[in-house]
């Protein structure tokens, strides 16, 4: 696995300098971390990127994850729809339930950090155990939060506001409480296999194995099978631009061990898509990085039709290999693409097929798009940048003053 | 080392939003004037720092937000071509955004933004770190600058200036300091606001070489 000091070929050395100037300041603490799964999703892959990578600059870092059995992941799973606006209601006896789970997990897992991040509404009842320690407790919120149902929203504003701090993807997601409220950007990993640099020939032999002709054009959005995700809009789009293209679909991801939805959306993809020969549907397992980064390298156009997005790390992924991208305004995306400079935000399924022509018959316009995307994603969304947010944020703790010396 | 150096420093922002929110030329004025100058500092700096390698950019989050999301162009101009540098402090900026917004704010109908697209609050904590970079001649501080991040070039000529409240950037202090006035006195004529960063590094430096 990487280190630290080996992003310093795509940064630049003052950043990776920058960076253990930072954890020499934090060495003293200790910081820890909490989710739902070790595996799937990008909030477990961006955190066994992390770990180490706190680690190397000093400061001692862990990860536990919480378990929990099909009827709480079902209730969460629930949490997360409601969040993102659909309509659903909760029971107390699913509140109830939800929270004894909590209170099960925050028995079996040690609490002995200087800094704890809990990330997302799963594991948000561990604070209830915080009152042990001087310790500081921050709510890391990946999801869209910018329109959440009345009900889950006053649930988990009452243990919001037991945190310290809460850390939103995005502007927009941030709310009027009384928690302070920090914006991190999530981040990708240019040198995982996902987003590092590949052969050629494996990206070939990758395009071969799912028998996908790469003499024509290539449209791929890669995302796990979830309806906010709108597989079944990219389809519909795919259908107005094949009346004038010859292009192929590419639907390929993988599934989270959290999300029970996956296999019901799977089916409905399927039917819309009708044995069209020419769209490709893989369901990808979690060991896939390599292959997702070779799909997304052979694509022509790469698509993130989301309907709601906590923050779309896939746009930032395919920018960094310089595709031109066409995604939804949604959740954190905007903040990815700068419209027209870096990539293009549509709005619905007439827009996104309308641009899908123009890139493909324009490809120098493309390629400029690809290449001002690829600088944004250098400059603003790599691990590095994240590791650095966290690592200000732990030290913020212990100073009141907005401008703090080092 | 010898007494007359100068030292290096960088500057990592982190980004706090304030869970205020604005609609409309009213809404946004009045919001300005209850939240803290570090708030103003944040939306008239960002696009500098996140979109640093772009030219030309506007500068300020107002007139972005105005321009695109209210598409009231007049204010949205008035706002972008604000001299930021004709200010020494943020108080006097803040105050001008008020004052401009508020002949507009009464005059013009009030139209709301798209629902989704309403203007977020935010601030900044920024925290300066030493780099270990130390210059006692003008050799050793060209070759420092040629490498040092953008993040320690923006401090200095930014950051020292408008949130620190000094009357003039680090560079130009320090080259005054070595006999370099009249370098200096050019490089505080910048308008750093119209430079990417990479191109004000690399212009500081031709002025230093005399290729101004």
């Amino acid at each position: 696995m990487a280190t630290v000091k080996d992003y310093a070929d795509i940064t630049g050395q003052s950043v990776i300098d920058e960076l253990f100037i930072l954890g020499d300041r934090a060495s003293r603490l200790k910081i820890q971390h909490v989710n739902s799964t070790a595996v799937g999703g990008g909030v477990a892959e961006i955190l066994t990127r992390l770990i180490p990578m706190f680690c190397q600059l000093g400061v001692t870092s862990t990860w536990d994850v919480i378990k929990g059995g099909d009827r709480f992941y079902l209730i969460t799973k629930k949490m997360h729809n409601a969040l993102h606006g659909v309509d659903v209601t909760f029971t107390q006896d699913e509140f109830d339930y939800f929270l004894q789970i909590n209170r099960e997990n925050s028995e079996s897992i040690v609490f002995d950090s200087d800094v704890v991040f809990i990330h997302d509404p799963q594991p948000i009842g561990l604070v209830d155990v915080r009152g042990k320690r001087d310790s500081k407790w921050v709510w890391r919120c990946h999801i869209d939060f910018s329109e959440p149902k009345e009900q889950i929203w006053l649930f988990l504003k009452n243990y919001i506001e037991k945190f310290d701090s809460a850390i939103f993807s995005a502007p927009a997601f941030s709310r009027s409480i009384a928690t302070r409220q920090v914006l991190i950007s999530p981040s990708i990993d240019p040198l995982s296999d996902k987003n590092k640099d590949l052969d050629q020939n494996y990206i070939d032999s990758v395009f071969n194995k799912y028998k996908i002709d790469r003499s024509r054009p290539i449209i791929t959005q890669i995302s796990r099978f979830d309806y906010l995700k709108d597989p079944v809009g990219v389809i519909q789009a795919y259908k107005q631009v094949k009346r004038y293209i010859d292009c192929q679909l590419v639907l390929a991801g993988g599934g989270a061990t959290d999300d029970p939805e996956g296999e019901k959306v799977l089916a409905d993809v399927n039917k819309a898509a009708d044995d069209d020969k020419d769209i490709f549907i893989l369901l990808l397992p979690p060991s896939s990085d390599l292959e997702i980064n070779a799909l997304q390298r052979g694509s022509t156009v790469v698509m993130q039709k989301s309907l709601r997005e906590g923050f779309g790390l896939t746009v930032a992924e395919a920018l960094w290999k310089s595709k031109p991208v066409i995604a939804s305004a949604v959740g954190g995306i905007p903040l990815q693409i700068k419209h027209k400079y870096g990539g293009i935000l549509t709005h619905s399924i007439e827009g996104t097929a309308y641009w899908i022509k123009q890139l493909i018959n324009e490809p120098k316009y493309a390629a400029e798009l690809g290449k001002n995307g690829y600088e944004h994603i250098r400059q603003n969304f790599l691990i590095t940048r994240q590791l650095r947010d966290y690592l200000l944020l732990a030290l913020s703790f212990y100073t009141d003053s907005d401008i703090i010396d080092l | 080392m010898p007494e007359n150096y100068f030292e290096f420093k960088s500057r990592l922002v982190l980004t706090e939003l304030l869970g205020i929110k604005a609609k409309n030329l009213v809404e946004l004025l009045e919001k300005i004037k209850t939240v803290p100058l570090s708030s103003i500092y944040q939306h008239t700096h960002r696009f500098l720092q996140q979109h640093h390698y772009l030219s030309p950019e506007p500068p300020n989050d107002f007139a972005y937000w105005v321009s695109n999301m209210l598409n009231n162009e007049i204010v949205g101009e008035q706002l972008a071509s604000i001299d930021v540098m004709q200010f020494n402090n943020l108080t006097d900026l803040k105050l001008k955004i008020v004052k401009l917004l508020s002949t507009y704010a009464n005059k013009a109908e009030n139209v709301n933004c798209p629902a989704g697209e309403e203007f977020h609050f935010m601030s900044s904590r920024i925290f300066v770190l030493p780099i270990n970079k130390k210059a006692s001649t003008i050799q050793e501080f060209k070759d420092i600058l040629k490498t040092v991040s953008i993040h320690s070039i923006y401090y200095h000529m930014f950051e020292a200036r408008m949130r620190l409240e000094k009357q003039d950037n680090d560079f130009s202090v320090w080259l005054r300091s070595i006999g370099m006035k009249q370098e200096a006195d050019i490089i505080s004529r910048f308008d750093p606001y119209t430079f990417t960063l990479e191109g004000l590094r690399q212009k500081i430096l031709e002025t230093i070489n005399g290729n101004s």
